[in-house]
C-alpha cells in the first residue's frame, strides 16, 4: 500500500534516537575505545590493536569462569523451569481467595533485592548461627561450611539463586496455564485423556510461548550473576564461585586492566548475545516445525 | 449509498479509506469539492461504526455517546439534548448510566451507531454493522437503521455482504469483488439488471442459479437433455452458448401453465431461513437452489421438482455480461 | 447410541436457590428419542448451555435425574457417558498431526493399533480429511478444525450422541452450507444422537429433525420446524421463529372475536372458549404469521388498514402496516401487485392463534 509521505515524521523518533544514543551507543563506543588501547597514564596511551582480546581469550582463569558459568546456568534453568512448571500446575486453576493467596507468598522472593537475598542467605546458611547452617551440622552431621567447601558454597548459590527466581517461572507458568480455555480441558475429559496426556499435549503445548520468555531471561540473568556470590563469599573460596561478571569486575575494578577488561566487556557481551540467539531461533523454529 | 462485496477482500480497506485510516492508494478523495486526501480523521466530518461493537469500555454510555461532542468542545446543554435524542433514537434511553460491560450484543452496537450519529456528520460510515448480532437483533436495527437514515441528511456508506441488507437499506449500490468495482447505481436497478455474472452471483442470497445453456435452430437447450422453443424475450438471441441465471425466488414447485421448464433432481439439504426455506438440489451435476414460501422439510436424497417461466431467465453471453433480463411483474 | 431422558431436571447455580428466578433450569421433563437430530434453540442466558452441560456430565443439575437408555447417569463424569463435543471453537491438540487428533480418544481407550488405523482412515474419508491426515492440526482452516473435532467423537464407536456448542460460529459464511450438509449425511449414515446448541434459528431448522425451543430457562415447544412455524405453542415461539416474527397484540375474546387494537378479528377452534374465561382475568393475545396476513384492495372484505412502509427484500416484500392503534407486518411474495395505502387486512381464522400469558390457547 502507498502512504502519502510526510517527512516531519522522522522528528518524532529523535527523541528515541538520542537516548538510546546516550544510553549505548556511546558507553559502548567508549568501551571499544579501551580495548583497543594501553593505557599507561593519564594522557599516554597506545594503540594496541586485537593484543587484548588475544590476551583475555588465552587466558586460562577465563576458561575456568566461563565453564563454572555455563555449568551454573545450566543447573539453574534445568532446576528451576521443571520446578517453576511443577508448581504452577499445582496452584488452583480457578481464580479465588486461594489462588491470590498462593500468588502473593510465592512472590515474595521477588520483591527483595538481590543484595539483601545475597545477605539473608549469609545468615541463614552460617555453620555457626543460620538456622540452615545449624540444621545440616548438629542434627544431620553434615559438615557444611560455605566458606570452605568450594562445592557447598556454589551449591549455595545455586540454591539461592532456585529461590529467589523459581517464583518468576511459577507465575509466567500459571499465567500461560490462565490462557488456557476451559473447552481444552473438557474435551480432553470427553476424549478419556489421562493426567500425563493433558499436561503433554494441551497444556506444555499451550505454555511454550511463556516458556521460551522464562527461558531467555533466566539465562541472560543467571549468565550475569553477580551480586549473590558477591555477597555470600566474594566468588570464593578459591575461584569456586567466581562467576565471569566476578571475574569482569577483579580485572577492570580489582586490577584495574581497563584494556583487558573492556576487550573481555566485548567478548561477554557477544556471548550473551549468541547464547539469546541461538535459543530463540532454535525453540521458535521448534514451534514452527510443529504449526505445520 | 450502499457497498456491496461478495468476498471479504478489498471492501475493508475501502471503508477505511473514506476517513483515510488507511492511506488510499492513488486518486483522491473530494468532500464537498475540498480535497481531503491528506486530511486526518480528525478534521474530517466522519463518523464510523465498526463489525465489533466498539465502545470507551471506562465510560457510562452517556458519556459514549457524548465523547465526540466534548472533544468538538459542544455546550453543555447542547450534549444533553443531542445524546438523550440520539439515545431515545436507537431505543437506549433507560441505559444511559450503564457501562458498556454491562449491555448486551445489540445494545453495544446502538451505543456505538448512536455516538456516530451525535456528531451529525457529512459522512457516516458503517462497516457491516449488524454481522457480529443475534439473528433477532439484526432483524430489527437492520429496519430501525433504514428509518434512521432516511431522515438524515448526511451520506451514509454502509459496507455489508447481505444482498437482504443492501436492497433494505435502497438508495445507491457499489458491487465490488475483489478490490474492484463491478456496478454501480440505484440498488433495485442493480438488483434487477446485473451487468455481469459476478454481480448476479455477488447480488443474490441465495445464489443465483446458472444453467449452461446453447440456441440452435430455434430451440434453445438447457444443460443436456432439456430443449424448449426459442420465443418469447428469448426470441432474439442468436445461435450459440449462453449462461442462463434465474434467482431462487423465480423457481416455483407448482405449475401454472405458463411454467414450460422443469428442472428435477434429489435434493441435498433444505436449508430454512426465517419464513423460507431454501432447497439445495442438484440437475445434471448443476446445483440449484430455489425458494419456497414458508417451512418445510424435505429428506436429503428426496426429489424435488420446480418449474419457471422461460421469460424469467437472466441471459448471459459466454464472457458474462447480460443480454437479457426479465421483465418485471410490476 | 442411546435414548436420552431428562426426568424432572432443574438447576440453580446458587447454593440455597429460594424461588423460581435463582434456578437457571427450570423443571424440564423430557425423552429424546435414539438416533434424532436435535437442535436446543433460544437467546443467550435462557439456560441452553445449561443444559448441554447436565447433559455431557460437566455439570450436576441440583434436582433430577438423566437417564441414558433408561441408565442413570446424574453422577457419571463426562468420559463415562460415552459422549462426545464440538465446542464454539476448535479444540483441537495442536502438537499433532490429524491422524494422531483423531486417533486419541481411540488410544486412551486402549483400543488396538489396527482397529485405530482403520478407524481413522474411516472417518477422515467420510469427512474429506484424507489428504490432510499427516499434517499438523494447528495449520488447517478452521471448518477443517471443526470437522476434525467432530471427527474424535465420530472414531468413538461406542458413543452414544455427540453434543455441538455453536459449533459454526467461526466459520466463514459461505462453507456454513457445506458444513451443514455434512452433518445432514453424517446424521442420516451413523444414525446418531446429535443435540446441536445454537441462537441461530438458521441453523437449528436446517440442522434438527426436532428444535427444542428453551426461553429464561423454561422448556417452551419442541416440534419440527413447520410445527414451530405453523403451531408455535408459545408467543415467544411465534416471535423467535420465522422472520419477521409473529405479529402479536394484546385482545379480549369474546362471541368468537378477538377485540385487538380496536379491531374485531375472527378467531376460531378449540382455544377460543377457554380464551374467553381468561378475557381480562389474564393476559390474552392474538397472533398471526406475517406470510398469513392478507394485503386485499380497499373494497375488498377484511379490516381496514393503512400502508405505511414497504421493504423489498428481493425475494419478498415487507409490508408494515398502520392497523386500528397498533403497526403489523404482512410479507408478501415479491410480484404481488399491492393497493396504494389504504388497503383491506384479511385474518384467515385457521392461521390465527390466540395465546393466554403467552401460552397457546388450547
Amino acid at each position: 500500500m502507498q502512504k502519502w509521505a510526510d517527512n516531519r515524521a522522522w522528528f518524532l523518533i529523535l527523541p528515541v534516537f538520542l537516548v538510546v544514543a546516550f544510553s549505548a551507543i556511546i558507553p559502548l563506543m567508549t568501551v571499544v575505545n579501551y580495548s583497543v588501547q594501553d593505557i599507561l597514564g593519564p594522557g599516554m596511551s597506545v594503540f594496541v590493536g586485537s593484543e587484548w582480546y588475544k590476551e583475555v581469550l588465552h587466558n586460562p582463569r577465563l576458561h575456568d569462569a566461563l565453564f563454572r558459568q555455563l555449568t551454573f546456568s545450566f543447573c539453574v534453568l534445568a532446576i528451576e523451569i521443571p520446578l517453576g512448571v511443577g508448581v504452577a500446575l499445582t496452584l488452583p486453576r480457578k481464580k479465588g481467595v486461594w489462588a491470590s493467596t498462593c500468588l502473593v507468598l510465592l512472590a515474595l522472593p521477588l520483591l527483595i533485592p538481590w543484595n539483601v537475598v545475597g545477605t539473608i542467605w549469609v545468615m541463614f546458611s552460617r555453620p555457626d548461627i543460620g538456622l540452615a547452617g545449624v540444621t545440616l551440622n548438629e542434627i544431620f552431621h553434615f559438615p557444611y561450611n560455605y566458606t570452605a567447601d568450594p562445592l557447598h558454597s556454589w551449591l549455595t548459590v545455586l540454591v539461592m539463586d532456585v529461590w529467589h527466581w523459581t517464583p518468576l517461572i511459577v507465575l509466567l507458568g500459571y499465567a500461560g496455564l490462565q490462557a488456557i480455555p476451559e473447552a481444552y480441558y473438557q474435551a480432553a475429559k470427553i476424549d478419556g485423556a489421562s493426567r500425563f496426556a493433558v499436561f503433554r499435549y494441551i497444556q506444555l503445548p499451550k505454555m511454550r510461548g511463556v516458556l521460551l520468555i522464562a527461558l531467555l531471561l533466566r539465562f541472560m540473568d543467571s549468565f550475569m550473576i553477580y551480586t549473590e556470590p558477591f555477597v555470600l563469599t566474594g566468588g570464593g573460596p578459591g575461584n569456586s564461585t567466581t562467576f565471569l561478571s566476578q571475574f569482569l569486575t577483579r580485572l577492570a575494578v580489582g586490577q584495574f586492566d581497563v584494556g583487558p577488561a573492556a576487550a573481555f566487556s566485548l567478548i561477554y557481551f557477544l556471548i550473551v548475545l549468541l547464547f539469546c540467539f541461538v535459543f530463540y531461533t532454535t525453540i521458535v523454529n521448534l514451534g514452527k516445525g510443529e504449526a505445520q | 449509498m450502499c457497498c456491496l462485496e461478495g468476498l471479504w477482500l478489498g471492501k475493508p480497506r475501502f471503508c477505511a479509506s473514506w476517513p483515510d485510516l488507511t492511506g488510499l492508494p492513488g486518486g483522491g478523495v473530494l468532500m464537498d469539492g475540498k480535497d481531503v486526501t491528506g486530511m486526518s480523521v480528525r478534521q474530517r466530518s466522519v463518523a464510523m461504526v465498526y463489525q465489533q461493537f466498539i465502545n470507551y469500555p471506562s465510560l457510562s454510555v452517556y458519556k459514549n455517546i457524548a465523547s465526540p461532542l466534548k472533544i468538538a468542545g459542544t455546550a453543555k446543554d447542547e450534549i444533553d439534548r443531542r445524546v438523550q435524542e440520539a439515545a431515545r433514537m436507537l431505543h437506549i434511553e433507560h441505559l444511559l448510566d450503564r457501562l458498556p460491560s454491562e449491555l448486551s450484543g445489540g445494545q453495544q452496537q446502538r451505543c456505538a451507531i448512536a455516538r456516530a450519529l451525535v456528531k451529525r456528520v457529512e459522512l457516516l460510515l458503517l462497516d457491516e454493522p449488524l454481522v457480529n448480532l443475534d439473528y433477532k437483533l439484526r432483524e430489527e436495527l437492520r429496519e430501525e437503521l433504514q428509518q434512521i437514515f432516511e431522515r438524515r441528511e448526511s451520506i451514509v456508506v454502509y459496507t455489508t455482504t447481505e444482498p437482504t441488507e443492501a436492497l433494505m437499506l435502497g438508495g445507491h449500490i457499489i458491487v465490488m469483488h475483489e478490490g474492484r468495482i463491478l456496478q454501480h447505481g440505484p440498488t433495485a436497478e442493480v438488483y434487477l439488471n446485473p451487468a455481469t455474472t459476478k454481480v448476479a452471483e455477488v447480488f443474490s442470497d441465495p445464489p443465483i442459479n446458472f444453467v449452461p445453456a446453447k440456441v440452435e435452430n430455434g430451440t434453445v437447450r438447457l444443460g443436456r437433455e432439456q430443449v424448449i422453443p426459442q420465443q418469447g424475450r428469448l426470441a432474439g438471441l442468436e445461435p450459440g452458448e449462453y449462461r442462463f441465471g434465474v434467482r431462487s425466488n423465480r423457481l416455483f414447485l407448482g405449475d401454472d401453465g405458463v411454467r414450460t421448464v422443469r428442472f428435477d433432481g434429489p435434493v441435498g439439504l433444505s436449508e430454512i431461513n426465517g419464513s423460507e426455506t431454501f432447497i439445495h438440489f442438484t440437475y445434471e451435476d448443476v446445483p440449484l437452489v430455489a425458494q419456497e414460501d414458508g417451512v418445510h422439510q424435505r429428506g436429503v436424497g428426496d426429489t424435488v421438482s420446480v418449474y419457471l417461466d422461460p421469460n424469467d431467465f437472466y441471459v448471459f453471453g459466454a464472457s458474462g455480461e447480460l443480454i437479457v433480463s426479465p421483465a418485471r411483474a410490476d | 447410541m442411546a435414548r436420552i431422558d431428562l426426568n424432572e431436571i432443574a438447576h440453580s447455580y446458587k447454593p440455597n436457590p429460594q424461588g423460581p428466578d435463582d434456578y437457571a433450569l427450570k423443571r424440564i421433563h423430557t425423552t429424546w428419542d435414539d438416533g434424532g437430530a436435535y437442535a436446543l434453540l433460544g437467546p443467550s442466558g435462557c439456560g441452553k448451555t445449561t443444559m448441554l452441560n447436565i447433559i455431557s456430565g460437566l455439570l450436576e443439575p441440583s434436582q433430577g435425574q438423566i437417564l441414558y437408555d433408561g441408565k442413570d447417569v446424574s453422577k457419571l463424569p463426562p468420559e463415562k457417558r460415552n459422549i462426545a463435543q464440538v465446542f464454539q471453537f476448535p479444540v483441537l491438540y495442536d502438537t499433532m498431526t490429524v491422524y494422531e487428533n483423531l486417533a486419541f480418544p481411540l488410544k486412551n481407550r486402549k483400543v488396538p493399533k489396527d482397529e485405530i488405523h482403520k478407524r481413522v482412515l474411516e472417518i477422515a474419508e467420510i469427512l474429506d480429511l484424507s489428504p490432510d491426515l499427516n499434517k499438523k492440526a494447528a495449520g488447517l482452516s478452521a471448518d477443517a478444525k471443526q470437522k476434525i473435532s467432530l471427527g474424535r467423537g465420530l472414531v468413538r464407536s461406542d458413543v452414544a450422541a455427540i453434543l455441538f456448542d455453536e459449533p459454526l460460529t467461526v466459520i466463514d459464511p459461505h462453507l456454513k452450507w457445506q458444513l451443514r450438509r455434512k452433518l445432514k449425511e453424517i446424521h442420516k449414515r451413523f444414525k446418531l444422537t446429535l443435540i446441536y446448541v445454537t441462537h441461530d434459528q438458521v441453523e437449528a431448522m436446517t440442522f434438527a429433525d426436532k428444535i427444542v425451543v428453551m426461553y429464561e430457562g423454561e422448556l417452551v415447544q419442541i416440534g419440527t420446524p413447520e410445527e414451530l412455524f405453523e403451531n408455535p405453542e408459545h408467543t415467544f415461539v411465534g416471535y423467535f421463529i420465522g422472520s419477521p416474527g409473529m405479529n402479536l397484540m394484546e385482545c379480549t375474546v369474546s362471541g368468537g372475536v378477538a377485540r385487538a387494537a380496536g379491531m374485531d378479528i375472527p378467531v376460531s377452534g378449540v382455544g377460543t372458549r377457554r380464551a374467553e374465561e381468561a378475557s381480562g382475568k389474564q393476559k390474552v393475545e392474538v397472533g398471526i404469521r406475517p406470510m398469513y396476513l392478507d394485503v386485499r384492495e380497499p373494497d375488498a372484505e377484511g379490516l381496514p388498514a393503512r400502508i405505511i412502509n414497504v421493504e423489498d427484500l428481493g425475494s419478498a416484500k415487507i409490508v408494515t402496516l398502520e392497523f386500528g392503534d397498533t403497526t403489523v407486518k404482512a410479507r408478501v411474495p415479491e410480484d404481488k401487485a399491492l393497493p396504494a395505502e389504504e388497503c383491506k387486512l384479511f385474518f384467515p381464522p385457521e392461521k390465527t392463534k390466540v395465546f393466554i400469558d403467552g401460552r397457546l390457547a388450547k
